[in-house]
């Protein structure tokens, strides 16, 4: 059983680095079993391809754009994960969408995806998350100790 | 009667590249290149630890992470006038050409390749064709029937699955797109081992910088990996051997694949020589420093006006003062304000914010638009090339030569240097410099392995921050161009900070003169079949490899589309 916890986002843009905030959170917390791999993505995209392949389970967290109120906590599983590649002027549109397509095209695609994250309540300039987000931090560890657990892959606390 | 669109990937949370055109019997008559982000970075790192500013500085951009990194760090060194050790330059010097040699090839494989190539054509191709033709190009070892039957097999089950809807956007069947459908299936084939190579410089970045993509190994003086010949803790021989063969893969790729495929759209499009030249005014920065000082540099720099190479004037290093005197920028159609209706140069650089709208006489972008000696400039591969070129550059003649050559035999012309001030030009200047970091990567690696088996193990100077103010200048020859970072320290402290980045020479508005920056020029007199969709004006801005510093990674549910096209 191969399976990472990916944190996306950008921690100098408030809200935007909550995934990132999340698995730094997760990884004092708990330590991992084997085969589970923590990374910090930050705003990476075609270099997590390799770190990516062929999985079995993949957790990403990261802010979510799903059109809910600011603060809401979201899940998103099989056909709601976004795998398409952009066309857009600058390399900043390549996302997770398009690292999710790439592996798709290259036959190495994770047996299963699912999407833990917040609707953003600010993506201002900002090393800090709002409030409301840091609110939620622990909520989305346990979210995510609880993903790994049911595939019997339990994070024991430090 | 003219006809107004306008490029946007509004479906962002935040755009970033914003760009108009007015078009008039099929034709770019007028163009605007817009930011539509404040990036405003400058003003979270005021009055921090000037050795934290290169790990938030490198949280900026999601793809230029290492190259503000190394950036900021040369801005501190320079304005305390520190020494780096040897083993530091290299290791950093690794650290960037890796860096860059991903950049260029996942920009024309992944961003750009799909302006020219046609997947949906590919489906069409007789792959033994293919596997000739490309044969016959080069002796890439995944060149073969084998290879190609199996890309045309895969793509075929990929759209019968109906999963071409990871492919959605694109403009498949345009009129433009001109190339055979064995030409299109073999781009497709090297489109999917790209995404496989490019793996190779991650791994030398995540080795060198003890992570990717955020490395984690600089310091203010030098960088934080304990260099060995034996431990296992550290950076051994043995991890660098392994550093070694990941070049070694790189090399093969760059020169057998990328080259040749950039030779043969070059030659397919000829006539995108003709288009896309823009502001030929040329600004580079050398790079690859090869002593503790900084003064000796692998590659030259310098500035170009109005194509004249042999006019050139070089820009020596850190302290040349026909740099440093030479940049400033204007606000006078950007988003700020300025105490004084005047450009300010960096050191003084103002970031107030007064956003007005979008005007297309008045202020339109959060870019500022800076200027050389009062003059919008280009910068970027087609800069750098040119202007090593300029300066006799030998690795940078040879390339040149042969990419001409290898352009005039496949289209059956004669293809002159004078093609290069163009969009395609901007490809295979990209190419050009492509191989010349692949070569200077691996002559780092032999520099890096004699000067630790001379027994020299050091790699950080501790640096010591005097009470009164000091300012400082760090450049780099980044992927897209000429990276500047203007830092002032008091008292240890940052007092201002400037980041000049290079897609703000490229991408800026108009100057204070209310002269077109490159973007803008470029786009003149493009040809445009189809005003829903313009897929030429993509071309040409894609072949500056866009780069609007604002990463946002955020994750979009609800679109598959990120540009929208509005004819007005």
């Amino acid at each position: 059983m191969r399976a990472v916890v990916l944190g996306v986002g950008n921690t100098i843009r408030a809200d935007e680095g909550i995934g990132v905030r999340v698995v730094e959170a997760l990884e004092r917390g708990y330590v991992l079993p084997e085969g589970v791999v923590v990374i910090d993505a930050g705003t990476s995209s075609m270099e997590m391809l390799d770190d990516l392949s062929d999985l079995d389970f993949l957790l990403v967290i990261d802010a979510v754009n799903d059109g809910k109120p600011p603060g809401s906590l979201i899940r998103l599983v099989e056909d709601e994960v976004p795998v398409f590649f952009r066309r857009n002027l600058s390399p900043h549109g390549i996302g997770l969408s398009d690292v999710l397509a790439a592996l798709e095209l290259l036959g190495k695609s994770p047996k299963e995806t699912v999407i833990l994250g917040l609707q953003p309540v600010s993506m201002d300039l900002s090393l800090e998350l709002t409030p409301q987000a840091t609110a939620r931090v622990p909520e989305l560890v346990t979210q995510a100790v609880q993903e790994l657990s049911v595939r019997g892959l339990a994070p024991t606390p430090r | 009667m003219s006809k107004r669109i306008t490029i946007d990937p509004i479906t962002r949370i935040e755009g970033h590249l914003r760009i108009d055109c007015d078009i008039e019997g099929g034709r770019v008559k007028k163009a605007w290149s817009s930011g539509q982000m404040w990036r405003g970075v400058e003003q979270i790192l005021l009055g921090r630890d000037p050795r934290d500013a290169w790990a938030i500085t490198q949280r900026i951009c999601g793809v230029c992470t290492t190259v503000h990194a190394v950036t900021s760090v040369r801005a501190v060194e320079n304005a305390l006038q520190l020494e780096v050790p040897l083993n530091a330059q290299y290791i950093r010097n690794m650290i960037i050409l890796a860096h860059s040699i991903h950049d260029f090839i996942v920009h024309f494989y992944h961003l750009s390749a799909l302006d020219w190539v046609d997947v949906t054509s590919a489906l069409k191709a007789d792959p033994d064709k293919t596997a000739a033709l490309a044969e016959s190009l080069s002796s890439w070892k995944l060149n073969g029937k084998h290879e190609m039957r199996a890309t045309h097999e895969r793509l075929k089950n990929f759209v019968n699955g109906g999963q071409l809807g990871i492919f959605t956007n694109g403009y498949w069947g345009h009129p433009a797109m001109k190339l055979s459908p064995e030409v299109n299936l073999l781009a497709v084939a090297h489109y999917l081992q790209a995404l496989k190579i490019q793996n190779h410089a991650n791994k030398i970045v995540a080795i060198l910088g003890s992570k990717s993509p955020h490395i984690q190994n600089l310091a203010v003086g030098g960088v934080s990996n304990p260099l060995a010949v034996d431990s296992q803790q550290v950076l051994t021989v043995e991890r660098l051997l392994a550093v070694k063969e990941h070049i070694d893969a790189l090399q093969d790729f760059v020169k057998n694949v990328y080259m040749v495929d950039v030779g043969a759209v070059g030659a397919f499009y000829a006539d995108w020589t003709k288009y896309g030249a823009g502001v030929t005014h040329y600004l580079s920065v050398p790079d690859i420093p090869l002593d503790t000082k900084g003064t000796q540099f692998a590659f030259p720099g310098g500035y170009i006006e109005n194509k004249n190479l042999a006019g050139q004037k070089q820009i020596k290093n850190f302290n040349d003062d026909f740099w440093g005197k030479g940049v400033e920028e204007s606000v006078k159609h950007s988003w700020y304000d300025y105490s004084e209706k005047k450009p300010l140069h960096p050191y003084q650089g103002e970031t107030k914010p007064n956003y007005t709208d979008f005007q297309d006489n008045g202020k339109y972008s959060w870019i500022k638009s800076p200027t050389f000696y009062g003059k919008p400039a280009q910068v970027g591969p087609l800069a750098r090339v040119l202007n090593m070129l300029a300066a006799g550059y030998e690795p940078a003649t040879q390339y040149a030569t042969g990419t001409l050559d290898l352009v005039s035999k496949l289209a059956g012309t004669k293809v002159g240097l004078d093609a290069m001030h163009s969009t395609i030009g901007r490809h295979a200047a990209r190419m050009i410099s492509c191989c010349i970091n692949a070569d200077l990567l691996s002559e780092q690696w032999g520099l890096l392995m004699n000067n630790m088996a001379k027994g020299d193990l050091k790699t950080f100077n501790p640096p010591t921050f005097p009470k009164d103010e000091v300012m400082g200048v760090g450049f780099h020859e980044a992927p897209r161009g000429v990276l500047s970072h203007w830092v002032v320290i008091k008292d240890g402290k940052i007092k201002n900070y400037q980041c000049v980045v290079p897609s703000t020479w490229n991408a800026c508005p108009r100057n204070d003169k209310d002269e077109p920056g490159p973007y803008e020029a470029s786009l003149l007199d493009n040809p445009v079949a189809d005003p829903e969709k313009p897929l030429e004006v993509l071309r040409t801005v894609h072949s500056f490899d866009p780069c609007i510093a604002c990463a946002i990674h955020l994750t979009d549910k609800e679109s598959n589309t990120n540009v929208s096209v509005k004819v007005v």
